[in-house]
């Protein structure tokens, strides 16, 4: 080796460190100064579960460039430098070397190991069926064709349209569907879960932070799922309270007659007007009957074949037949009231 | 409902007489797809007529048992497929940028259109460009004769061919799926989707679907049988060596796809209760099923595509490929790892974080051979004399792109990402940033690059690259912004949405669409204005681009039996090594008679009769789908009984063919690569490697 290319590599070496460094510092500039921003999404967080997804985003985003830096770096070089006619040194037959190799086996498994001790890790931690520290309130969802019941079974209230929780308080959300499988995301405060018939799914979070964000399915279930959106408060406790009993005061009773309504395929505003609320708002229910989740689940679990008048969602779908089992589903390993989410997945 | 002799079919199921009931904007879309149908169908039959060539097309063509044929048309089916999703891919991007508040489309229409759109690029243009280009270049670059099976490759052709005929007919009669190209139950089951769009789906994924595995059966047999003396595994063309995992990855992943199917069909036809609501049925089921065959699938696709990439990495810096053991030990990995992912589609099902984290770091295990294939490119080109032709740019184009795709990957890999931007635009970016810039660059720069070996000419070099570059910017322009919104938070799927924020990147994406668009009709004018230039650009001696590999060592096009004699190999890049030591087109001096299969008309009779099949199932028609059944049987047990008996070819005629092209070849002065794109290449090389020396 000629003291010329030791010294062109030292530069090369050189020049690839400076831009691997600038690289390095515009990352870390992204992730404090928050130019990734989007309201209502985890990119500006309302809660410590969406933050924390956004640093790891923020982060594999940096580690895995380190992988494309010599793509975008050396493609453009090469070409130049080896062109046809542009008189570089031409080695027709050089097809193997045990440095490169190393390197280029070696850099995709140093990252790939970065990131799977990363991976790991925040997989645990975040695990949307953890329970968070403290008294969580209890949310239990239902998606109906286009809209999410909210069935809060410890204040006896129910809303459509409308999820309101006391700030710094964990959630804990246990979610089915009476109809087809849906996704339910608050992208502010968590990601999202599957919600699906005759089953239960959880989400645990927390809001740190006042605001209104918003929630909606995510999964295609007909012609109403870009409507299925629901606004979500994170409000102060006091707030809460009050909000609560304004719901209990001027809500319908959630009779089973009531609930069967719900199941016919519609959106909020179009079930909001069929039920008499005009202005556009939520709709909010008192009278809830405690084991109503775990009814709604059971339906499933009869053993009888459903006929599709009593399937909500299906175009045939009958209020008037659509019986809901008296019965709540027996639940392993935790009772039939409450949110039961201890650590137990998706299971009917 | 259903009517003994017409099932559920009626006057209404017609969607070209939608406008004249009720003249929308959402059913002039509708009708007028359908009239196009209609009107391209009619056209075709009478420019045929007119020109007097349907015995020819039936003769030459579609009978034909020759894989060079059969690759063709496959190609030819995805092209015309392609154009399909195209156009819905921009009337999606165009009813998305105008759809703040509710678009100009009905919902349940966008419904369809990204349903077909899903299905028809993955398993009517992905599937049969892979499956197209593997017919035109394995058995050539073994050197072997034909596939092991060349009547059941026409037969799979015409598997394939009926799904996608089913996909058009559902244009015409009646209507698609809304249930997305993946057709999760509940949703698709007989209580939320009475109507016919699910059947259409279930059975053209059925029959294409045993197209496809018959096929990779095929090509594993013709790999491991058919390969000339002295290929062994570790001489076999990198192409080659994708094109054996892809068929291998093929025979294990297709039947989980063809399992759930049948097992959806199962309970839409016979009330079964393998994933209703109801009676224990369980849709989870499903979604494991079908993403053991969707991952693995998306490797099928773009295994191809990198061993085109290694192939024209070579050939165009004029350079061995770097680290050979490598790049096909990379490949062998991704096979192995591809089918231990399948969570990763659906980590918000509820699974457990311990579940998630193996599946996640399973996946993230994939990007590790991935990495090293597109180093392994680079340093090929390292010390290489690079021509910046056609394929070089898309190679380029897929380094810049696909690496930020792989990027995104590797984001949705960690569970608690893909919990926030599953479902979202985010994830509509990614797979499109994979697809695109790795799978279809892979088979334009493919096309550009053996197109001349077929069809005896080369494409226009200045055309294919304002082709390319019209490519690069069409995806970049229409899939970057989807990146924005889904960070944004855009559910995928939408019809409508109601926040402003989202429509100035809605736009930029419907402008980028149209680019996209001419990016493909520039294709065709490149065909078209190629062919009226055919002289100038004729390369009859076989060998334009000073290639490496086999199927350069015959003439262009190859004579039906492709090779006269068994090339001989003792290395990897046989003939790169023989025109350095110069005894590439030396005599050949014995010659022996070939045996060649007879053209049979079996392979369209089962694409007859599958459509009609397929056709009469999804609108109960139960006595068509009986005589179907019957005729193909009929068919199919028939020719096993007048089967056999082949063509001979005389030695003498081979011989004569053959010494006529080597001694053209012999005493042609070979074009350096300086006058590689000029009219004076006629396919004799001068290697670049020889003048180096």
């Amino acid at each position: 080796m000629t003291a010329q290319t030791s010294m062109r590599r030292a530069v090369g070496l050189l020049i690839l460190t400076c831009i691997a460094g600038a690289f390095l510092g515009i990352g870390q500039a992204v992730a404090q100064e928050g130019i990734l921003q989007a309201p209502h999404t985890f990119l500006e967080p309302l809660g410590p579960i969406a933050e924390e997804q956004r640093t790891h985003f923020i982060q594999v985003l940096l580690w895995t460039g380190v992988a494309l830096l010599p793509v975008y770096l050396l493609t453009p070089i090469i070409l130049l430098r080896y062109r046809r006619r542009g008189g570089a040194t031409y080695k027709p037959k050089w097809e193997f070397s045990w440095g490169l190799e190393i390197c280029i086996w070696g850099l995709p498994i140093v990252i790939v190991a970065a990131l799977s001790v990363q991976l790991w890790d925040y997989t645990q931690r975040l695990d949307p069926y953890k329970a968070l520290p403290g008294d969580p309130v209890c949310v239990q969802a239902v998606g109906l064709d286009w809209k999410w019941l909210f069935i809060y079974p410890d204040e006896g209230i129910a809303t459509v349209g409308e999820l309101a929780i006391p700030v710094d308080r964990p959630v804990s959300m246990a979610l089915t569907t009476d109809t087809v499988m849906q996704s339910l995301r608050i992208s502010a405060l968590t990601g999202q879960i599957y919600a699906m018939p005759g089953m239960r799914t959880a989400m645990n979070f927390k809001a740190s932070e006042e605001g209104d964000t918003r929630g909606e399915n995510t999964q295609y279930n007909g012609p109403g799922f870009p409507e299925q959106r629901f606004t979500v408060r994170a409000i102060p406790v006091d707030q809460w309270n009050s909000w609560i009993a304004q719901v209990r005061s001027e809500g319908l009773p959630l009779s089973d007659e009531n609930y069967a309504r719900l199941g016919i395929r519609a959106s909020q505003a179009d079930t909001a007007e069929e039920m008499g609320i005009t202005n556009g708002g939520p709709i909010y229910f008192n009278e809830v009957d405690p084991i109503l989740f775990f009814r709604i689940m059971n339906r499933y679990h009869t053993g009888a074949a459903l006929d599709l008048a009593q399937q909500p969602g299906s175009f045939s779908y009958d209020p008037a037949s659509a019986q809901l089992p008296a019965e709540p589903m027996k639940m392993q390993g935790s009772g039939a009231e409450g949110c039961g989410n201890t650590g137990q997945h998706t299971h009917g | 409902m259903a009517d003994g002799i017409l099932g559920r079919l009626s006057v209404d199921s017609l969607a070209i007489l939608h406008v004249f009931k009720d003249p929308t904007v959402n059913n002039m879309v509708d009708s007028g797809a359908a009239g196009l149908v209609v009107i391209g169908t009619v056209l075709g039959v009478l420019i045929l007529t007119v020109t007097g060539l349907w015995g020819r097309l039936f003769r030459e063509w579609l009978f034909s048992v020759d894989h060079k044929k059969i690759g063709i048309m496959y190609i030819v089916l995805a092209l015309i497929m392609l154009a399909r999703g195209i156009a819905e891919g921009v009337v999606m991007r165009w009813n998305q940028s105008a759809a703040l508040g509710g678009g100009p489309l009905d919902p349940d229409h966008v419904g369809q259109l990204f349903s077909t759109h899903g299905t028809i690029m993955i398993f009517f243009v992905a599937m049969p460009m892979i499956f197209g280009m593997m017919n035109l270049v394995v058995p050539l670059q073994i050197g072997a004769r034909d596939m092991a099976f060349p009547v059941l490759n026409q037969i799979s052709l015409g598997l394939t061919a009926a799904g996608a005929a089913l996909l058009m007919i559902s244009l015409v009669v009646g209507e698609f799926t809304t249930g997305g190209w993946t057709a999760y139950p509940p949703f698709t089951g007989a209580v939320f989707s009475p109507g016919v769009g699910p059947d259409y789906w279930i059975w053209a994924i059925l029959i294409s679907g045993l197209g496809s595995t018959l096929s990779g059966l095929n090509f594993a047999v013709t790999i491991y049988k058919e390969r000339t003396p002295g290929m062994t595994l570790m001489r076999m063309p990198l192409f080659t060596w994708t094109a054996l995992v892809t068929s291998i990855l093929v025979v294990f992943a297709l039947p989980p796809l063809t399992a759930c199917a049948a097992m959806l069909a199962l309970d839409r036809y016979l009330d079964f209760h393998f994933f209703t609501n109801d009676l224990g049925g369980n849709m989870m089921i499903y979604a494991n099923l079908f993403w053991m065959f969707g991952h693995p699938e998306v490797y099928i696709l773009i295994l191809p595509a990198y061993g085109v990439f290694s192939e024209i990495s070579a050939t165009y810096s004029a350079k061995r490929v770097y680290g050979y053991e490598s790049l096909v030990g990379a490949t062998l990995c991704i096979a192995v790892v591809s089918f231990m992912v399948w969570v990763h589609h659906f980590f918000t099902m509820g699974n457990s974080a311990t579940l998630n984290a193996a599946f996640g770091i399973a996946t993230l295990l994939i990007s590790i051979p991935t990495g090293v294939k597109v180093y392994d490119w680079m340093a090929t080109l390292y010390r290489g004399r690079i021509r910046m032709s056609v394929p070089i740019i898309y190679l380029v184009g897929f380094f810049f792109l696909f690496v930020i795709g792989g990027l995104s990957g590797v984001m949705l890999a960690n569970p608690t990402i893909d919990y926030q931007v599953h479902n979202s635009l985010f994830l509509v970016a990614h797979f499109h940033n994979v697809i695109i810039p790795g799978v279809l660059f892979g088979i334009l720069a493919g096309i550009h690059y053996w197109f001349p070996k077929y069809f005896g000419f080369r494409l226009s070099e200045g055309l294919g690259k304002l082709t390319a570059y019209l490519w690069i910017i069409g995806f970049s322009v229409t899939f970057f912004p989807l990146y924005g919104l889904g960070l944004m938070g855009m559910p995928r799927r939408s019809a409508s949405y109601q926040d402003p924020s989202y429509e100035p990147l809605m736009q930029v994406a419907f402008y980028g669409s149209l680019i996209v668009l001419l990016a493909f009709l520039m294709v065709a004018v490149t065909i078209i204005y190629s062919i009226f230039n055919r002289h100038r650009l004729s390369v009859p001696l076989g060998d334009p681009w000073d290639g490496r590999t086999l199927e350069w060592w015959t003439p262009a096009p190859p004579p039906p039996w492709n090779f006269s004699a068994p090339p001989p190999v003792s290395e990897i890049d046989a003939f790169a090594a023989a025109k350095e030591s110069g005894d590439a087109y030396v005599p050949v001096t014995k010659y022996e008679p070939i045996e060649m299969p007879h053209s049979t008309p079996i392979g369209f009779i089962v694409l007859f009769c599958t459509t009609l099949i397929g056709f009469a199932l999804t609108w109960w028609i139960w006595w068509l789908a009986l005589a179907g059944v019957v005729i193909l049987a009929t068919a199919v047990i028939g020719r096993s009984f007048g089967a056999g008996g082949e063509i001979v070819i005389s030695a003498e005629e081979v011989a004569a063919q053959d010494a006529r092209w080597r001694d053209m070849a012999r005493y042609q002065v070979g074009v350096t690569r300086d006058d590689e794109t000029s009219s004076s290449n006629i396919g004799r090389a001068a290697p670049d490697i020889v003048a180096a020396e």
